[in-house]
This record gives C-alpha cells, structure tokens and sequence, in this order.
C-alpha cells in the first residue's frame, strides 16, 4: 500500500488495524459480560460506550486515513461499536430485571396484617329494616308519610273510632302529655305521645285527595315497661290504602307481597278475625313461619323456636278502613273504600334476625349493632 | 271466658269423639281467639272413689298433726274391708264423707299412690285436696263431700274431674260470648248444629206486686227485673256439679245464693245481683249519685261517689254501685254468718248503659264480673229469663219458695236495623258469596232479614256491636271463611317516591355510618336534672319541656329538647360494658314547646274538621324538629403497626356537622361561639348561610365530670330540617379546566386569636376567580414567629378556563388574596 499523505503518523494508525478494533470490542463485550449489576455496567459503559473510549478515540482516527482507507476503517469501528452498544443493551436488560425481581423481593411485606385503622360504622337495624319495608311499599307506588310523635288526641283516638271511653284510652296504655300547670288536678291536656302511626294515616286523608296511598313509619309510644319483648317507644309501620273498589282480598294480597318480598316467594300470610274500632271488618295477620314452613307443627323431633312449632308467625293488625274513620276525614264511604294494616317491626327484626331480648334493641350497644352495617 | 267442654255440650249436640282441640280449631275459623284447651285430670287414674271415715287415731310425736284413718271405699278395694290411710289433714271428722285414691291410682303431675309405711303405720292410699285432684288452689285441706254419696262411688265421674276447658280471649265487640250461651251459638254456627238456647224458658209476665223498684234514670238503666225467692234453707250448699262448674269457668264457690247467681251469669251471659231483702230498706232505686256521697262496696272500700255514677238505692241511701258492684249493707249472709243466714232474696236483673258503666268502673278502678259485661253490652232481653234461672235454681237447690210478684220496667226501645245492599259483603270481600248465602249466615248469627237487592236486617238483641254495613259484612266474611278469601293486589296510580327529606335523611345515616358512627335510638325519656348536668342556664329555651302525666319513672318525666342526654347514656353505657372508643349518633325529633301551647278544641267525628280546626289542633303540639347528634370518645383511629392513631376530639365533631352538611349540599361556616354544654374555648357554632343550625366541640369539663363520661368527650348536635331549608338544590357541574396549575404557596402571620376561617375566607375572596382551592397544610408558632402570634401556611391552586396562566397572573392573584388578608385579619406575609 503507497503512503502518499505526508502527514500520516503511522502510531496513531495502529489504533485502527482490524486486530485492534477487534480487541477493543473483544475487551468491551468482556467487561460488559463480566459486569455484575445495573451500576457496574454504567461504568462498563463510559469506559468502552463513552466519549473517550478506545473506540471512540479510534473512530476520531479515521478522518486522519487517506480516502480509500476511511471507508473501510470506518465501517470495522462502526460494527465494532455496533457490537459493544447492542451488549451494552442487551446486558442492560438482564441487569435491570435482575434488580427488579431483587427489589420486589426485599419489598415484601406481610399482607395478612390486620388493618382495624378507619374505625367502622352502621345504621340502627331498625332504621334500616324500617327503610327496607318502605322501598317494598315504594315500589308498588305507595309513597312515605310521616307525622308528629307527640300528637292531638283527636288524630290519635277519636278520628280513628276510639271513642272517649275506649280502654285503649287509659294511662294502662298511653302516655298522657301533663295539662297545663295552674289548670285543675288531672286536667287533660288532650295531647298524647302517639300509640300507633294511624295519625299519620288521618293526616294523610285529611291533606290528600283520594286515592290515597301511604304507608306510615314511626316511633310509637305505649306505656309498658321494657323487658326482654316489651319496650314503651317501638316502631311501627302502617299502610293505608283508600280507593273505590279497595277489598279485603287486596289486602291479603298486598300483605302476601310484603312478606314475599322480605321471606321468599313461597311464604304466604292468614287473617284470623279480630276487632278493632278503625277497621270493619277487622283481622289478625300471621305469616308462614319462614324458618319450619309450618313443618315443626306437631312434629316434636323438629321443634322450632321462631315460631314456637306453631307454623305460623304473629305480624299484626288490620281490616278494611272503617267508614266512620273515612267520614271523621272528610272521604265519602259511599264512594271509597280502603284497609289498613300495621305492626311493630322490632318484633319481626327479633324473628328474622334471632335477636333474643328487646333490650339488645333499645340498649344502643355498638357490639349488637355493628354487624348489621349499612343495609338489612 | 273459660269454656268447660263438658258444660258447652249441653247446648250442642257435638259429635262424640270431639276434642277441645277440634272445636279450638273449629271456634277460631270463624273468629274466635280461643288462646288454650286446658286438659283437667290429665294423667288421672282411679280407683278414686267416695270414702267414709271409720275411725281417727290422732298419731303423737310428730311436728304436725298426724291422723291414721280407717275408710270404708265400699268394694273399691276388692275387699270391702275398710282401707288402712295415714293423713295430715284435720278437717274431717268420724263419718265424713272424703275423697280416697287407692294404691295403683295416678294422680296428675304422675303421681303414683302406692302402698307405703309413714309415720310408723302402713297407709294404703290417700285422702285428696281439692288441689291433688286439680281442682283448684283451695288450701282448707281435703274434700269433704255432702253426705249423701255411698261410699265406694267412682269420684272422678262425681266430681267431673276429667274434662277440657277452652279459654277464649273475647274481643271488645263480641260481649255476648262472655257466657256459655254466645260460645254455644258460635259453636253451633261453627258446626251447622241446633242451639239449645237457654234464654228459651217460659217467664211470667210482669205484675203490680213485686219488689217495688223506682227508676228515674232511664237513660242510663233501661231495664230493671226484679224477682224474690223466700226461705233458703240456711244449710243449704250448692251442688258438687254447680261447684264444678264454677271453679272451671274461674271463679271460686261461695255461697249457694251468690253461686247461683255467678251461674246464670256465666251461662245467659247476664249479670245479676241477689240482695238480703231483710237488709233492704224500702223500695229500690236506679239514679245517679249525689255529690258527696259514699257507699262501702263488697270488696270492703269506701268508695265516693261521682255525679255521673248510676248508683242503686234504698230509702238510706246507695246500696250498690249500679252494674260494678253491690254494697255491703245489703250483702247476702251465708250459713256461717253469726247475724243469722240470709232466708229471703230479692233478685236483681238490669240492663244498665256500657258507657255508664264502663266510666264508672274506671273511676272507681274497680273491674267485676258484671261491669265487664255490661261494658261490652249484655243482651237486655235476656233479663227476665236470667231472673228466672236463677229463681229456679234457687228453688230447686235451696228448698226456697219463688214469690209471684214480678218486677219489670222496661223503656221502650225498637229494635235496631241496617239496610245493606245483598251484595254488600261480596264487596268489602271481593269475592262473590251471593243472597243467599249472605242471608243465610246473617240469620246464624240472629239477624231477621228481609228484602232482595237491598236486605233490611234487624240485628238480635245480644249483638249491640252490630250498628254499620260493615259489621254485617264482618258477619259473614268470617263465617266463610277469612282463609277463604282471594289474594288480589290493587292497581296503583304511580308515586313519586321517597320526598327529598327522606331521602336526604337516608344519606347522612349512611354517612355518618361510612364515616365511623353507629346509629343509636335512644328513648326520649329526660329528667330536668339533666339540664343542671349539661349546665344550661337557668332560662336556656331547652329546659322547657313537654311533660308526661303518667311518666313510666318519676326521674324522667319529660321529653329531651337536645338529643344529647340519650346519646351521652348510650356512650357511657357502651363505656361501662368495655366499649371505650365510641363515635354514636343519632336521627330525631325533639320536642321544644313554648309552653304556651292552647289546648287543642274538641272535634267532631261526624265530619271533617275545617283548615281552621286542623291548624287549631296544630297549635296544640309543640314543635317538633328533626335532628341529627354525634357523640364521640377514645382513639378516633386506633394505634397499630402503621404507626400512632388519634384521639377523638372537637375536630371530629364539627367535622360531622360538615359531612352531615355536605350530604344536603350545604357548606357550613364554622364560627367560635361559647355555647353549653361544650367547653368554651372549643364550641363551634355551625351556621348554613346565616342560619345556625347548631353546635359542635369538646365538652364542656364540668359537664363530663358530672355526666360521669370520659374525658375530651366531644359531641355535635344540629337541626336536620334548617340544613334541609339551607340545601340548594341539584349540583351545576363545574368547568373542568384544561390547562396547567399554578401552584403558590404562602406563610400568613396573625395574631393568634384570629380564627383560620377569616383568614381563609379573605385569601378567598382576595384571590378572585383563578382560584381553583386553598388549603391550609400547616401552622406554626414559635419565637421566630412572636408572642401571641401564629403562621398560617396555605398552598393555593390557580388556573384559568382559557389559557395558560403565566407566573406573573398567578403572582398578581396570589398578592391581591395576601393583601386582603392583610386589610382583613392584619396578616402579615412570612418574612417579608
Ligand atoms: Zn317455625
């Protein structure tokens, strides 16, 4: 080969004979194969990646060869690199996911400690049965109403049939708001805590124009002590349904829907006659027991205590809507007619949820309601 | 009403093999609540037969007396030897005749009696009590039967002792089957049998020789027969069979007068009074009470008699509280009265106004036999025959002699009757029973019915409950069958589904629950002492409170005006019980008169009341505002390997006040107040707009020293129905800006009092619209900053809708916020 550039330093030459590329990219795939982790192989880098690097200073040679060299020198540095740059990588690659799976294993924790942190809350059982019941109601397209705890006598007793002298009117019962001070020893106030939410039915008839369809949750008062199946303030709920052509089979029907809706679609519920001044006629409703269906009922071997092996389940009160009471509100009897039903839904929040004592009920022990959550 | 099986079968032919338990079943088909069928003598086995007493050693050394008796049982023993019987009773003597239950008889409770010694002898058998037989509770020792019962005769066919008895819960409108004769009708209805009516008996009709009686209230006594029977046989008793069945129905035997008497009224249903006529003072009379006067009732009280009680009389005065109870100057006197056993009685048979009665029983807390009848309505043309049961029983059983006066007033009265449309039950039913069938059970029941299309129904005298259409249907709805009727629901118009404040009263129980609260329902119930406890000041509107007449404690007479008292129980008993970190709360009303509520009018029922009446029945109550509570104690977040928790505090209250806010999309402004019963130096005054709607913070010290509660007990209480007011409506969804933040941070120092709402309030409204939120992330006092001083350190958050903001824009908005805290609240930038 001729050596027609004057300037040619045969030294720095040698740095780009095939030999040496090749062992400088034979020395930079060692030391990044030998490289142990993601910080060795950053220095592995600068070393033989770098700027100063001996290919790198080997490929600032190149523009030093004669023409018909650079070509070829530059194409052998060229792979070289390409070689060192694609190690680098590929090491790279390994390397990191080599500290990945080291990382995510020192990161470990224990996943089964408990986490009691945010502490825990829940609505009233009754609160939430009460809710229940309603949107059963709602559904069907009645709608909610409501009224004052503390009531005129009038809507609690007399536009409801119950005549002055009507036990149900005694202190055995009701609770009395106390008369005026300064007015005579005993002097009524005519003003009583309510016994039942069949108020809020009069008010209901008395603002609305028929057909009238509500039902009537509430906290009621009866003036017996608390034990472990009384309590003096409970919960009711009432349905009033008032329309021309109402009939008692309606209200069967409309209580077989309720507690279908709460127990299961083959639960069914029977009226047995009763009296009471508001309806005429008047029954007492018992549903299925949903626990035995009615299995348990002289069968000794299988007793069953939600509804003493009777088969059948105490609810409530109802009948068709006396039409003194509709009269007493301004309905005309002639054209409407209507039932009612109520009950106290402690005692059904007792039989579907094995609550043993009303007072666990009344008592407000975080411990009895807090399994109860959000919803029943 | 007790309903002996044995008794009722006089009257319907029952099938033979027809248990108390089928004819319950049968009883409550068509309406009747029959609670229990007792089983007397269950597990009674003979040989129990008559015995007479042989001989009587009385046996020494024991602590009680001890006789060893010889008994002749007849042939009862096989034998005919008199039986050998060790016994601890003394009341019988050598020739009595006694109740004797051999060795190989039971008697109930599985008692067996077998041949055993005692007391030193052999003793084959026993002579029974009245309670060993399951009798009745007498504790005057054994039985001793009249003497005309042959020794070995089978005694438990004498005595009845085997029989069933159905108790029956009888309603207020069904008075009538509070005898044998009503149940008898229901039973023969129930059964499609004949009744054997024991009010058929042949009475004389009234004449101008008996008892005189007078009168002069006829509204109140419409009817009054009065018979006389001369020369009871002072020694005579009443049967064992007359006993028997008195002491199945409940009541005790007494004497054969007043047994009688109890007899009639259990079988006819109509009470009666039977007077010692040698005690009587001329003739007798029906009136009201005059004030003042005062009668001793048979129970031994001196009663005062009210103006409205229908009292009887004689030329002295009252003799008995009218359809209640008989005085006792004129009681009878049995045999073993020392004054002389009464001979002659007259015999009294009324018909007497329920409501009268009923007032009267309840004035004088005084419930009998006979006013529970009355109450109800008895049969008033059933009188006289009742009179003259008992006259005859009286006859047959006293040896007495009936006096042919007749005494009967009677005020006229017709017969009440309702016209219905045949189709009338079919109706109220909806299903279709048809005319037939419709007149055919009204006619069961008594009912004359007359008429096609529309009937015209006369009721029976004994039903005085039957007054509406609807009382007929009633009628023959149940007699069909309740179990009979159709299940069909009917088509609603649409509602409109739950209101918005029941809705909103959902969400904040469900956010309070999610935010760690449990729900509490705490009785209204409050002593005042209360207030002193909770340190209101003595003219704190919440001391006035409704007030109960009949209170169930006498320490908690009124009604709360705060929710408070019930939440802070129920967390000091959760505490008592171990509950230590407890956040509770509570949705309700409270009840805060004015005390000057009117009385509210008395109204009508005959028609609706006008918007006038209504509002003045509104008046009367006092109002009742809805409210929602939290109380909160111990770690609000518990401590644990994450790192330390908290304490509830004050911050937790009024941090509820928010989230109960929030849910009715109300931002409530927190201000200082001192209110009780909170701590006045951590009271915060919770207000919607400018509405106050109530109080959050710590406890006031000396409230949770006297409540006995934990320490730091904190607690929040606002009115429900003004957040509801202050709500504004559904949500307008905001601009959701594209564009980058800028984010400005600054250190504010004031004085230390200025309260941090000011201070962020001003920043607010100083820093104008590109604000997008302001957050208060730090405080600082210390030296650097000065006494009495403290650094508020806020990051604010600026963006505009449009554009990008440029440092500059956010610079300007965060100096016009700073200099308007400045002008506000004499902030000062940190460092500058
Ligand atoms: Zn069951």
């Amino acid at each position: 080969m001729s050596a027609p550039n004057k300037s040619y330093d045969p030294v720095e030459v040698e740095t780009l004979k095939p030999e040496e590329i090749e062992r400088m990219r034979d020395e930079a795939l060692a030391a990044i194969a030998s490289a142990a982790d993601v910080d060795a192989l950053r220095e592995v880098k600068v070393a033989h990646a770098g700027d100063r690097s001996p290919l790198a200073l080997a490929n600032r040679e190149i523009g030093a060869l004669p023409p018909h060299a650079k070509a070829e020198a530059g194409k052998r540095v060229g792979q070289a690199r390409g070689a060192v740059n694609q190690a680098l990588k590929a090491r790279q690659e390994v390397l990191e996911a080599e500290r990945d799976d080291r990382v995510l294993v020192e990161e470990a924790v224990d996943v089964t400690l408990p986490y009691d942190r945010r502490p825990e809350g829940a609505r009233h059982p009754l609160t939430t049965l009460s809710d229940r019941l309603a949107d059963i109601f709602v559904a069907m397209g009645y709608e909610v109403a409501e009224g004052p705890e503390v009531e005129a006598e009038w809507f609690n007793f007399d536009a409801l049939n119950i005549w002055a002298d009507h036990p149900a009117r005694t202190m055995q019962d009701t609770f009395f708001v106390q008369g005026k001070e300064g007015g005579k020893d005993g002097e009524e106030s005519g003003v009583v805590l309510r016994t039942h939410t069949s108020p809020v039915q009069i008010r209901s008839l008395l603002d609305r124009e028929p057909p009238v369809y509500v039902i009537c949750p509430g906290r009621v008062y009866r003036s017996d002590e608390l034990d472990a199946t009384h309590t003096p303030v409970f919960t009711q709920i009432e349905l009033l349904a008032i329309d021309e052509g109402l009939t008692m089979a309606d209200l069967k029907g409309t209580l077989d829907h309720m507690v279908q809706s709460l127990f299961g679609d083959d639960i069914t519920t029977r009226l047995r006659p009763n009296y009471f001044p508001f309806t005429e006629p008047s029954a007492e409703m018992d549903m299925v027991c949903y626990v035995c269906r009615g299995e348990s009922v002289g069968n000794p071997d299988r007793p069953c205590r939600t509804c003493s092996s009777e088969g059948w389940i105490e609810l409530g009160g109802c009948g068709m809507v006396n039409p003194r009471v509709l009269i007493a509100c301004g309905v005309d009897p002639q054209k409407y007619s209507g039932f009612a039903f109520g009950f106290g839904i402690e005692r059904m929040l007792m039989f579907r949820h094995k609550v043993e004592d009303m007072r666990d009920i009344v008592e407000g022990d975080v411990r009895f309601t807090l399994p109860f959550g959000m919803e029943i | 009403m007790r309903v002996p099986l044995s008794w009722l079968r006089e009257y319907v032919d029952l099938p033979a093999g027809e248990t108390g338990r089928d004819v319950q079943a049968k009883l409550i088909s068509v309406g009747l609540e029959v609670e229990t069928v007792e089983q007397l003598g269950a597990g009674l086995k003979g040989p129990l037969v008559v015995g007479k007493v042989l001989t009587i050693e009385e046996l020494e050394g024991f602590k009680k007396p001890i006789r060893f008796c010889t008994v002749d049982v007849g042939t009862a023993n096989s034998t005919g030897e008199p039986q050998e019987i060790v016994c601890g009773a003394t009341n019988f003597s050598v020739g009595d005749k006694v109740v004797v239950i051999l060795p190989g008889g039971v008697l109930p409770g599985n008692f067996e009696i077998s041949a055993r010694k005692t007391y030193g002898r052999n003793s084959h058998g026993m002579i029974c009590s009245a309670r060993e037989l399951g009798m009745g509770d007498d504790h005057d020792g054994i039985i001793v039967l009249p003497p005309e019962h042959e020794a070995g005769t089978d005694a438990i066919e004498l005595l009845e002792l085997v029989d069933e008895v159905l108790d029956i819960a009888v309603t207020p409108d069904r008075g009538y089957c509070l005898s044998m004769r009503g149940v008898a009708r229901e039973t023969a209805i129930a059964y499609g049998l004949p009744l054997r009516d024991p009010a058929l008996l042949d009475v004389p009709g009234p004449n101008s020789y008996g008892y005189p009686v007078e009168v002069s209230d006829p509204a109140g006594c419409d009817r009054f027969t009065a018979r006389t029977v001369t020369g009871l046989a002072p020694e005579a008793r009443s049967p064992i069979w007359l006993q028997r069945r008195l002491q199945k129905a409940g009541m005790r035997p007494i004497s054969l007068a007043v047994d009688v008497t109890n007899y009639v009224m259990l079988e006819l249903g109509q009470p009666l009074h039977a007077y010692d006529r040698g005690r009587i003072d001329g003739p007798i009379g029906v009136r009201r009470a005059q004030p003042g006067e005062k009668l001793t009732t048979l129970d031994g009280a001196v009663r005062v008699l009210d103006p409205e009680d229908l009292v009887i009389t004689d030329n002295r005065g009252p003799i008995g509280l009218a359809g209640v109870m008989g005085g006792a100057n004129t009681e009878i006197a049995d045999h073993d009265d020392t004054a002389g056993a009464t001979a002659d009685v007259v015999i009294e048979a009324a018909h007497f106004d329920p409501v009268s009665i009923a007032r009267t029983a309840r004035r004088h807390k005084l419930t009998s036999e006979a006013s529970k009848r009355f109450e109800r309505g008895t049969d008033p043309q059933a009188a006289s025959a009742a009179a003259q049961r008992t006259v005859d029983l009286l006859v047959l059983l006293a040896g007495s002699t009936a006096e042919s006066g007749v005494t009967e007033i009677v005020a006229p009265s017709a017969p009440h009757t309702i016209s219905i449309p045949a189709d009338h039950p079919d109706r109220v039913a909806g299903m279709e029973y048809g005319r037939e069938t419709v007149v055919r059970r009204l006619q069961q029941v008594g009912c004359d019915v007359y008429g096609s299309d529309e009937l015209v129904v006369t009721v029976p005298s004994w039903r005085p409950d039957l007054t509406d259409p609807n009382d007929l249907a009633e009628e023959v709805i149940r007699l069909e069958g309740y179990e009979n009727l159709p299940s069909t629901l009917p088509k609603l118009p649409s509602g409109r589904g739950l209101t918005e404040s029941q809705r909103l009263r959902r969400r904040v129980g469900r956010a309070l629950a999610g935010a760690g609260y449990v729900e509490v329902q705490a009785y209204p119930f409050i002593g005042e002492g209360v207030f002193d406890q909770l340190g209101l000041d003595a003219d704190d509107p919440r001391r006035v409170t409704v007030k109960l007449a009949n209170p169930l404690s006498d320490q908690e007479p009124a009604l709360r005006t705060t929710l408070l008292p019930g939440l802070l129980g129920t967390l000091r008993r959760n505490e008592g019980r171990g509950n230590h970190d407890l956040a509770l709360f509570e949705t309700g009303l409270v009840f805060r008169p004015t005390g000057d509520e009117p009385a509210p009018p008395r109204l009508p029922v005959d028609r609706r009341p006008t918007d006038a009446e209504i509002a003045a029945l509104d008046a009367a109550l006092p109002r009742q505002p809805r409210r929602v509570a939290v109380v909160l104690t111990g770690a609000r977040e518990p401590a644990g390997w994450w790192g330390k928790g908290y304490p509830a505090g004050w911050a937790d209250a009024v941090e509820a006040g928010r989230t109960v806010a929030r849910e009715a999309g109300v931002e409530l402004t927190v201000r200082k107040d001192q209110q009780a019963p909170w701590h006045p130096g951590r009271c915060a005054a919770l207000y919607a707009g400018d509405t106050l709607v109530g109080h959050a913070g710590e406890l006031h010290p000396r409230v949770i020293k006297a409540l006995h509660l934990p320490e730091r007990t904190s607690a929040m209480e606002l009115d429900l129905d003004l957040v509801e007011r202050a709500s504004s409506g559904p949500v307008v969804a905001p601009h959701v800006s594209p564009f980058p933040v800028a984010t400005q941070d600054v250190a504010l120092v004031v004085d230390a009092d200025i309260p941090a709402a000011d201070v962020e309030s001003a920043l607010g409204d100083g820093a104008g619209e590109l604000l997008e939120s302001l957050r208060l992330f730090d405080i600082f006092t210390g030296e650097q900053i000065g006494e009495g001083k403290k650094s508020l350190a806020y990051a604010l958050r600026f963006r505009a809708p449009d554009r990008t903001l440029t440092a500059e824009e956010a610079s300007a908005a965060r100096d016009a916020a700073v200099s308007t805290a400045a002008e506000r609240t004499g902030a000062v930038l940190r460092g500058a």
